[in-house]
């Protein structure tokens, strides 16, 4: 007798998987490609040379210089910090530490207005050492100083949340037997940690580069929009808007859209290609 | 292979027997069950007993409405069981890691197969806690009603899963390894317990292991299953008398007494 | 946890066996300090330069009350979006499968690793009254950008991220089980969904949700330029701290910066309350 084929207690009736397939399907096109599709359409609406041509302006190099330097001091500054919290955190037990976790997450629930502000409340002219800096002739505020001090700020979670809940779940076992075994605290970390939390680093300063490089908000409250001088790209691309140069700010939109698409293929082939072994260095 | 004792022929006469008739279920490549008979009288307590892989759950699963068979069909209670969808079924079922719902209290996991029912045949509320309570009684789980399941041991929660089950008045009780995720304390005293439940409830019962000891205690009848296919089937004491094939002689090989 | 006398003092000293605790407990602190302390001090005292008049004139101001108004009305207009499709974005990218469904969920991380400038003008040219959106919403007499509308889908853009990712672990995790048993307890689909599912993945939703709505609070550059920027119509909150700095009013750029912080803690706590609410009952 032939058994009647009904659909498992799991399964979701076909119009239901239809219906909500197509409106996630919708929701993704329109909310999150057709803007990324957007930057590269406007960019290249004047052709190909057009779009070159502004990237190629002087100002505009200057801006991708500033956005480099500034990501080439802040990213490896956030990833010795990331390294050394995670580590303070995963291998001691000392009262606080609940406060040291809530203070590494503070940049994420606070504006990245804010995040600039706050330098300014310090070291600008009228801030607490504004006076004491102008003396001395030092520049923070408006200045490159200023940019990387608040790109530091919005960037540096993201290594230290990355390798903090990882460290934790490796425990100190591997740690504690180097040590016995006579190991110095920088070999251990060198030939016994550091491989453990190669790709957690890995994972951790590719976002941590991402956001310091796209800083809008902050940087624009730091700096002094000097264009060639203290402008990143996001604040040229601004600038550039502004100005009804649309083509120009789309151009060098679409090379930090560039990046952030290159940041999702290396962050997809990392999750897929190593999801075995980034699992099994989380069971200990 | 099928295995038919000559003492299943003259049950299968017998109406509201489970008769269970060549189930044949493939996942892709892989023969899960290939060609699975057997026949129980109502009431009988069956056990499904062979390792891993034997495909002990997936007949169960097949039982429950979870899975469906490519081939085959089972008679139950007057149904073309197969033909039925599994909220129909009425087949109490009991999950080795007892699913319960962990954001409901023990009372509202008990009463959950009642408050599902249709407006029509649902009981009144003051009816449904009526229930609840008897049950949980039977149990031995009086008071824990206000508690949720993260607050209970393991033995509890099986008895709470157990109760739940019981609650909608089941044709049949299917039971997948319902004590392997507790410890050997627990687990005897559990086995003790349900067989003395169901001496008193009677209901037609399939409870699938890989433990001997706890199938030859609670069952009538035995299935023993190797490779989707069930090698002998049988009373407890028929299989250890008379082994009918090399694998369940080496399987049972150490309790000979 | 509460610090005791002498016993934690040995602690200190002496927390754990590896080495290293001074070198990088210390770096770890003084970069917090330099980093976070002093300047988060430093918002938080220097508002009341002006004293608390000043600070009450500030509150008081009404272009600064519409600008937050503007600021939090929005941002939950689009996390309630968010919530509904990052719901059905998580279901179907956990439990169906289809060709590009990698592609899709790898997608989703874009408002995350976007800089907010490029979404700001991208988002502004789309919606704009000749852009790919913006036309046919104009056609039906909606008017999305320079709007409070235009903010509301900037907003929507960088928050589903959040609830998309809060939920998909959960997701995972619900192995079907708990269904199965519903199922056969004689429960329909849909009372398996509404009676089983949704409220073990309510804890989740909320999270994501509460995570969506801090980020869309205080957001910027994603906004900034799809917004009119008109005040007291389409005015964010952190467009008028930069005008106030612009305008060398320093104490009243913090004043806002301190009422857009403290409101951030409040949403900070309600979230581990909530998670701890959850956590016990689970």
């Amino acid at each position: 007798m032939r058994t009647m084929r009904a659909r498992a207690p799991t399964e979701d009736h076909p119009l239901f998987r239809w219906g909500l397939s197509l409106l996630a399907i919708l929701f993704i096109a329109s909310f999150l490609i057709l803007p990324l599709v957007t930057v590269f359409q406007e960019a290249l609406g004047g052709g190909f040379d057009a779009a070159w041509a502004v990237i190629r302006e002087p100002d505009t190099l200057s801006a991708i210089r500033l956005t480099l330097i500034t990501a080439a001091i802040a990213v490896p500054l956030n990833a010795a910090f990331g390294i050394a919290a995670s580590w303070a955190i995963s291998k001691f037990d000392f009262p606080g530490k609940g406060f040291l976790v809530t203070l590494i997450d503070l940049p994420f629930s606070v504006s990245p207005v804010v995040s600039g502000l706050i330098y300014v409340l310090v070291f600008g002219l009228q801030g607490w050492f504004g006076e004491t800096l102008r003396e001395h002739g030092i520049r923070i505020i408006f200045a490159l100083p200023g940019i990387i001090l608040a790109t530091i700020f919005v960037s540096f979670p993201f290594v230290a949340r990355e390798l903090i809940p990882l460290m934790n779940d490796q425990g100190r076992d591997d740690e504690e037997a180097a040590v016995s075994l006579g190991a110095s605290g920088w070999s251990t970390f060198r030939l016994v940690t550091l491989p453990n939390i190669k790709w957690g680093l890995l994972y951790g300063v590719l976002l941590c580069n991402a956001r310091a490089m796209g800083e809008f908000g902050a940087v624009s409250v730091v700096s002094g929009r000097i264009r060639g001088m203290t402008n990143t790209m996001p604040l040229h691309i601004e600038a550039l808007y502004n100005d009804y140069q649309y083509v120009g700010a789309f151009a060098v939109a679409s090379l930090l859209a560039l990046l952030a698409l290159v940041t999702l293929i290396v962050k997809s082939i990392l999750e897929w290609r190593y999801a075995d072994e980034i699992a099994a260095v989380h069971h200990h | 292979m099928r295995t038919k004792s000559p003492l299943c022929t003259i049950i299968s006469e017998a109406a509201m027997s489970l008769i269970v008739d060549s189930i044949v279920k493939n996942f892709g490549e892989f023969g899960a069950l290939k060609g699975v008979s057997f026949t129980a009288p109502q009431g009988a307590f069956v056990s499904l007993l062979g390792p891993s892989g034997s495909g002990k759950t997936t007949l169960l699963r097949v039982l429950g409405g979870l899975e469906f068979s490519d081939q085959g069909s089972v008679h139950f209670a007057d149904l073309n069981w197969l033909a039925v969808p599994a909220r129909a079924r009425r087949a109490g079922f009991v999950f080795q890691h007892y699913a319960l719902f962990r954001h409901m209290t023990v009372e509202k996991n008990v009463a959950f197969g009642l408050s599902v029912k249709p407006r029509r045949e649902r009981p009144s509320r003051s009816e449904i806690r009526r229930r609840v309570e008897e049950l949980l009684a039977l149990v031995q789980l009086e008071g824990l009603g206000d508690r949720y399941p993260s607050q209970l041991s393991g033995g509890q929660r099986q008895r709470v899963a157990l109760a739940r089950a019981l609650a909608i008045g089941p044709r049949m009780l299917l039971l997948d390894e319902p004590f392997g995720a507790l410890d050997a304390k627990v687990r005897k005293e559990l086995r003790g317990w349900l067989r003395l439940l169901h001496e008193k409830l009677g209901l037609t019962t399939v409870f699938v292991t890989h433990d001997q000891d706890e199938a030859f205690e609670l069952a009538d009848l035995v299935a023993i299953m190797n490779g989707g296919r069930i090698e002998q089937y049988g009373s407890p004491k028929d299989i250890r008398q008379s082994p009918r094939t090399s694998f369940v002689d080496e399987f049972v090989e150490v309790r000979s007494a | 946890m509460s610090i005791a006398a002498a016993p934690s003092l040995v602690r200190w000293r002496n927390p754990s066996a590896l080495p290293g605790f001074g070198l990088t407990f210390g770096f770890a602190l003084f970069y917090l300090s330099l980093i976070v302390l002093i300047p988060i001090a430093a918002l938080v005292i220097r508002p009341w330069e002006i004293g608390w008049s000043g600070f009450w004139a500030v509150l008081a101001d009404t272009r600064v009350q519409h600008a937050l108004q503007l600021s939090f009305g929005a941002s939950l207009i689009a996390v309630v979006i968010n919530t509904v499709f990052g719901l059905i974005i998580a279901w179907v990218l956990v439990r169906y499968r289809f060709p590009g469904r990698r592609v899709l969920d790898a997608l989703v991380d874009l408002p995350f690793a976007l800089p907010t400038a490029v979404a700001g003008i991208a988002l502004s040219a789309l919606y704009a009254r000749n852009g790919w959106m913006g036309q046919p919403l104009q056609q039906l007499g909606i008017t999305v950008a320079y709007t409070p509308l235009g903010v509301v889908m900037a907003l929507t853009f960088i928050g589903l991220p959040f609830v998309v990712r809060t939920l998909q672990p959960v997701l995972v995790e619900l192995n079907g089980e708990a269904e199965e048993a519903a199922a056969t307890l004689g429960a329909t689909r849909f009372q398996s969904i509404r009676r089983v599912i949704l409220p073990m993945l309510a804890p989740a939703l909320l999270t994501g949700a509460a995570l969506a709505f801090a980020r869309a609070v205080g957001e910027y550059g994603s906004v900034i330029f799809i917004a009119g920027n008109l005040p007291h119509v389409s005015e964010i909150a952190p467009l008028l701290i930069i005008i106030k700095l612009n305008e060398n009013d320093t104490a009243g750029a913090a004043a806002i910066g301190v009422i857009m912080l403290a409101l951030s803690f409040v949403m900070l706590l309600m979230l581990n309350l909530l998670q701890v609410w959850t956590a016990s009952r689970r």
